[in-house]
């Protein structure tokens, strides 16, 4: 069983909702990502996201673009951002790691060298906004051989039937987007997520974890009760963009405060 | 041979190995290349769209009302113009050149906002959106949604409307929003982001008219499809002015809707040669230019795999182009495809080299090209000289260059 299954699995034996963390690599300046990590996990994180920075983030909104160009301003890449994960590893062993990104950087590095290096450098997932199953044939196979989950999202405008495809080709965990849109976006409704998520019923064993837009712990309280588990990101990576003149320390305490009343909140549920 | 052309053409067909009319195929794919990588959002309106459109598209009422807008509004069919002046002075090919330039808002844009303009209708969403480079595709859509009274709004990279005010402006006269893009690189793949970020958001009412043939499936299939009648205008006119098929075509590259509407009725007229043509920018070896064909390599942007100007790491690099109809690091999946089967040439062309054609073009035949076709007309100059008087060379004058006078001025020093 994969490290982000059996992290779910335990959260879930336990009754406890899982807290799932993006961050952008390298923003807002290269040093400061290790530390924010592990801060994470001291603030109840189960699963860290790690953001591969590309120049053309077509699915996120402003907060994770300047997030992304900031990180591209200290040259960091998918190659850097393994690195990364391999300094991770060295003391951490449990939390998994996601990476979240484009197909393109993926493409370049080649699935199948990428799908290798990517699970010798500690990494346990990948979500590709712009992979849908059509198109992810070839890596799929790549990611399966070296025991990489592959996670996809689904959306407000995702059939059941297609979601239910989806579901046959995902491991790991279901990443349901909130809403219509793109990250960070102001127009969550808690009532149709529920709708949304009562159409799809249960479409397989995979745990299913919401985001997009989820950005204070009374929302991610609300969601939470919906799902196995909460995505947030843009609050975050909105913090670590307003304290680009400050030390990796003092950024590390401010995401991780955020986090831990998110936790808090979820720990109420 | 005017007679026959009906027999060569079928001759051609049985002779040609590959059945054009079979690309792209159910899953929007042009060999390796095309496709549809977007985020899952969209999966839903690519489908409803691609349901629409498989419907439409040989359905006789929605083809006559598509003529008939070509026709009256847009005022086609467009002349084939012999440039015989230019065609005596270069000593070789005879110069045909297709008066894109003449259509109603001054370029071929106009053949496709029609005809997604038509599809927004049967969806009944009540807004279009749509990105633009030099202003071309905005203004054509602005123009479509004023007939039809649907809200638009034109995404367009900040740098580009300083550089194509003019557009900018007859835009706002019509009652488009026109939302400069200050992400990323401030051109026309950001303007593209933007609008696919728009669409993701407000996909239940919301038409994404794109003005090229690169995107997700189905949008490089029907662009293609509404700018076919280029070629289908070329071919006919050719026949019956010259009384045989062209020797060789030739069309600028951006994304390449102007070229692959006027290739596509050709491509299986193996006599034909044809000729893309990518802004070279100050030079292919200066790595300042837009030829991702020439200098590129496969990858994934804006919803399909195909030829890019990317980076070691797979970033998507600034483009650079005196055109802002051509500043575009990526390119419509078929012409991927058509460049690796060896089907067309692309070639580059450098941004004194189209200025220079931009000239000699305005001052021998009395026609200002648009700086994107001048990419095209610089290459007839070069290649002209090369074939016999007897052969036959049609140019794709893709736009009319008045919204470039400001550019040009000002890289004669002239403050107009």
């Amino acid at each position: 069983m994969s490290r982000i299954s059996q992290v779910l699995n335990h959260a879930k034996s336990q009754g406890r909702k899982a807290l799932v963390t993006y961050i952008v690599n390298g923003d807002p300046y290269p040093a400061a990502t290790l530390p924010t990590m592990h801060k994470l996990v001291e603030q109840g994180v189960d699963i860290i996201e790690l953001g591969v920075p590309f120049s053309d983030p077509m699915a996120e909104g402003p907060v994770i673009q300047q997030g992304h160009e900031r990180a591209l301003a200290h040259h960091v890449s998918l190659k850097s951002t393994l690195e990364v994960a391999r300094e991770f590893r060295k003391t951490n062993n449990h939390t998994p790691l996601v990476l979240m990104g484009y197909a393109n950087p993926v493409e370049r590095f080649g699935y199948e060298a990428f799908a290798k290096a990517a699970a010798e450098a500690g990494i346990d997932g990948l979500l590709t906004v712009d992979l849908p199953p059509e198109e992810v044939a070839v890596l799929k196979e790549a990611l399966d051989a070296s025991g990489l989950d592959n996670i996809f999202l689904l959306a407000p405008t995702t059939t059941v039937e297609r979601a239910r495809k989806i579901a046959s080709h995902a491991s790991g965990f279901l990443y349901y987007v909130s809403l219509k849109g793109v990250t960070g976006a102001g127009h969550l409704d808690v009532t149709a997520v529920k709708a949304k998520l009562d159409e799809f019923g249960q479409l397989t064993d995979l745990p299913v974890c919401v985001g997009f837009g989820i950005k204070d712990p009374a929302t991610a309280k609300a969601i939470a009760a919906l799902a196995d588990g909460v995505v947030v990101g843009s609050v975050l990576v909105e913090k670590m963009g307003s304290m680009a003149d400050q030390s990796q320390e003092k950024i590390a305490q401010a995401v991780g405060d955020i986090v831990g009343g998110i936790r808090r909140a979820l720990d109420d549920c | 041979m005017a007679q026959t052309g009906e027999e060569t053409v079928s001759e051609n067909k049985q002779s040609s190995t590959i059945d054009y009319s079979a690309f792209p195929n159910a899953e929007g794919h042009f060999g390796p290349y095309g496709g549809r990588f977007v985020s899952e959002t969209l999966i839903y309106a690519l489908d409803e769209l691609n349901a629409i459109y498989s419907r439409l598209k040989d359905d006789p009422d929605f083809q006559a009302e598509f003529d008939k807008d070509l026709a009256h509004y847009v005022g086609r069919p467009s002349p084939l113009y012999f440039a015989e002046r230019w065609t005596r002075e270069l000593g070789g090919a005879q110069i045909y050149l297709k008066r894109e330039d003449l259509n109603h808002t001054g370029a071929h844009k106009v053949n496709n906002t029609i005809g997604q303009a038509l599809l927004a209708k049967f969806t009944g969403k009540g807004r279009v959106i749509a990105e633009t480079g030099a202003g071309q595709h905005g203004v054509a859509t602005a123009t479509v949604a004023a007939r039809l009274g649907l809200k638009c709004r034109v995404y367009m990279g900040a740098d580009d409307v300083k550089r194509q005010s003019l557009n900018v402006y007859r835009m706002k006269l019509l009652g488009a929003e026109v939302f400069p893009v200050t992400s990323g690189s401030r051109t026309l793949k950001d303007a593209m982001n933007e609008a696919m970020r728009d669409w993701a958001t407000n996909v239940d009412d919301t038409f994404y008219i794109i003005g090229t043939v690169a995107g997700p499936h189905p949008y490089p299939q029907l662009v293609r499809d509404f700018q076919a009648v280029i070629g289908r205008e070329a071919r006919a006119q050719c026949l019956a002015q010259a009384g045989k098929l062209p020797d060789a075509l030739v069309a600028c590259v951006g994304g390449g809707s102007n070229a692959i509407g006027l290739f596509h009725p050709f491509l299986t007229d193996e006599s034909v040669s044809m000729y893309g043509v990518e802004a070279g920018g100050l030079g292919i070896e200066t790595g300042k230019h837009a030829a991702p064909l020439n200098k590129g390599v496969p990858g994934v942007l804006h919803g399909n795999r195909t030829y890019l100007m990317e980076d070691e790491n797979g970033q998507i690099i600034e483009t650079h182009s005196v055109s802002a109809g051509l500043d575009y690091p990526g390119v419509g999946p078929e012409h991927s495809w058509l460049k690796d089967i060896g089907r067309v040439k692309y070639v580059p062309i450098n941004d004194d080299e189209a200025l220079a054609a931009f000239r000699k073009v305005t001052r021998t035949e009395g026609i200002m090209p648009a700086l994107e076709s001048s990419h095209a007309l610089a290459y007839v100059e070069k290649l002209a000289p090369t074939m016999s008087k007897d052969q036959i060379i049609i140019a794709n004058l893709s736009g009319r260059g008045d919204k470039d006078i400001l550019t040009v001025a000002g890289i004669d020093g002239i403050t107009v």
